[in-house]
């Protein structure tokens, strides 16, 4: 099965849902690791939406990537609570770490990484999440794949 | 056999509780999962038999991390505790339905009485009364009637919707039924932001629960998980996006309580501000309104986060002095160093230091020196904190997160942030500082909503500017 068709089955479970298109959208990124230009057009159709309406969500949500990711996605908290407890220097730290900046893949695409406002876990931080990892009192070396 | 409590909640599982129970249940210990008791200092905290130990990484020293009985940790003995009564106590899903039956038997004109007396305000910010809102729709006529829950909790430094839908979740179904019953809906949906995958977990589990009870047989419950805007936590851009659209805010009027989600009458209400209705009706709105300071009535879910040796969720009647929470519970910075400044009430929260921080945290003391609540929120950050930088994160969160709406807020958080870097690098920081000060009353004034009209209140108390409104 294609992957547009596959995105439409995808599509066509939510078409009666609240919200039916953003979470249609955020299973798609889920399954095919970004949303593609086929998506798109399948969510559009499924839908009744034109393609610049479904284009403007994708724009409009963080969690709704349009390029893929690495391997290792780590995403790092860049909020206050964060801040407080060295959030700035982590991020600096796994930029040299890794040689890719937030909203960056390294060369070898192996990692990428993102920033994040605040994952609600604010008295331990820094925290970040390496795929579904999640790291509390982060440090450079516990955010490795 | 003993009983032992361990948490089931996004902190403790990052910090080993999986493992920790799973090592009690293979030394014949009955485990049961609870909620978080909120004491996240102390987490994994664990309960064998009535007696509390923390943090608990694996058994082999469990002994060095006994902290006494759970009932005389003075951490939790002090609070007053409303929402978070149940919290941590049981296994959630153990659930006794009686009460929330013998609530849902009261007339709505009852209920809406009940929280009027309450004098319950807004737990997401705006602290607007909830009887005002809930009146408005309760008197909107419409074939379709909705209770909205805003769970997008993006506000840094938050994490009480969080505890208490992986912790306690029939409390917020329990608020969302009993308000449903007063305005006459037959709707709830939930707006839960997507960084909480254990609380959809949780919650959704307590969704197919409450069916099962019967509790959903008038009245359904839908589930929707956001896909990352911050924005979203906005009550219309909310409503956009569970229309399934990009999170644009609305021009106001009309209110979502005359039309709100598909233009129909609409009670959004952010998850704490519900979550304290059971309690309402419980012990009386008339007995809550005596908690608390003139019109800051009842308890406030404080959450003490950041760069603070004791952080966790401190549910108190309102009124408490900022220092009180800092230093008594928080027990000064996880650094040691003294406190630099706090932040309260999220990224839209001012920066407060010195003799602010005697302040009482009510809705007008915290207006008073142009500060507000907010959802609850306290950042400490100790005395190394750079505040001019703080006010060019407050302009950038601003320019990353504005929906694009309106000018003031789309251009204006680019230029602020433009600004404050000049003003880094400036011999002559009077003249930048003055383009700020003008920049912050254009946005303050003429955003379309509090994104770009609060964005003014971290940059000015940051770069010490005279709060505005004058």
């Amino acid at each position: 099965m294609d992957q547009a068709a596959s995105a439409r089955e995808i599509a066509e479970r939510h078409v009666d849902r609240i919200g039916g298109p953003i979470t249609a959208l955020r299973e798609i990124a889920a399954a095919f690791g970004y949303v593609q230009r086929g998506h798109v057009e399948a969510v559009a159709e499924t839908f009744n939406l034109s393609v610049a309406e479904v284009r403007g969500i994708v724009g409009f949500y963080s969690d709704l990537n349009t390029e893929p990711r690495g391997r290792t996605h780590i995403r790092i908290c860049q909020a206050e609570a964060c801040q407080s407890v060295g959030a700035r220097e982590l991020t600096a730290a796994a930029t040299a770490q890794f040689g890719a900046g937030l909203g960056e893949t390294s060369p070898d695409g192996s990692v990428s990484l993102e920033a994040v406002y605040c994952l609600g876990l604010c008295t331990t931080g820094p925290t970040a999440m390496v795929n579904d990892r999640i790291v509390v009192r982060a440090t450079p070396e516990a955010l490795g794949p | 056999m003993s009983l032992a409590k361990v948490p089931r909640e996004t902190l403790a599982n990052a910090l080993g509780a999986d493992r920790v129970a799973a090592e009690l249940a293979a030394a014949g210990h009955d485990v049961i999962r609870t909620g978080s008791l909120g004491l996240c200092w102390a987490e994994p905290l664990i309960e064998i038999d009535g007696i509390a130990y923390g943090p608990v990484k694996n058994l082999a020293h469990l002994d060095a991390a006994r902290i006494g009985p759970t009932d005389e940790i003075p951490a939790l003995a002090r609070q007053h505790r409303l929402v978070f009564d149940r919290c941590g106590r049981a296994n959630p899903f153990d659930y006794d339905a009686a009460p929330i039956r013998a609530h849902l038997a009261r007339e709505p004109a009852d209920i809406l009485a009940e929280i009027e007396a309450s004098g319950l305000r807004g737990r997401g910010g705006a602290g607007f009364p909830a009887h005002i809102k809930w009146r408005t729709v309760h008197d909107t006529p419409s074939d379709r009637k909705y209770v909205v829950v805003n769970a997008d909790e993006g506000d840094s430094g938050t994490f009480a919707d969080r505890l208490i839908m992986e912790g306690d979740p029939f409390r917020l179904i329990e608020g969302m039924l009993i308000a449903g019953r007063a305005i006459g809906a037959d709707t709830g949906v939930v707006y839960l932001r997507s960084e909480y995958p254990l609380a959809a977990e949780i919650f959704s589990e307590a969704i197919v629960a409450a069916r099962g009870l019967g509790l959903l047989d008038t009245f359904d419950i839908e589930l929707f998980v956001g896909a990352g805007a911050y924005i979203c936590g906005e009550e219309t851009s909310l409503l956009e996006s569970l229309e399934g659209k990009r999170g644009e805010i609305r021009v106001k009027p009309p209110v979502p309580a005359i039309a709100g989600l598909f233009g129909r009458p609409t009670l959004v209400h952010n998850v704490i501000t519900l979550a304290a209705v059971p309690a309402i009706l419980e012990h009386g709105g008339a007995a809550y309104a005596e908690l608390g300071v003139g019109r800051s009535t009842g308890t406030m879910t404080f959450q003490l986060a950041g760069n603070v040796e004791r952080g966790g969720l401190i549910e108190l009647p309102f009124g408490v002095p900022l220092r009180e929470l800092i230093e008594d519970w928080g027990g000064g910075t996880r650094t040691g160093r003294s406190v630099g400044a706090v932040q309260v009430g999220g990224p839209l929260g001012a920066y407060l230091a010195g003799e602010q921080l005697d302040t009482p945290m009510t809705y007008e003391a915290l207006a008073a020196i142009g500060a507000g609540v907010g959802h609850g929120g306290v950042v400490v950050f100790d005395d190394t904190v750079d505040l001019v930088r703080q006010a060019h994160y407050a302009f950038a969160f601003c320019a990353h997160e504005s929906c694009g709406k309106c000018t003031p807020c789309r251009i204006g958080a680019v230029r602020g942030k433009e600004t404050v870097e000049a003003l880094i690098a400036s011999e002559r920081p009077e003249v930048e500082l003055a383009m700020i000060a003008d920049l912050c009353d254009v946005m303050e004034q003429a955003s379309l909503c509090q994104m770009g009209g609060m964005t003014p209140i971290p940059v000015r108390s940051a770069l010490g500017l005279p709060p505005g409104g004058s």
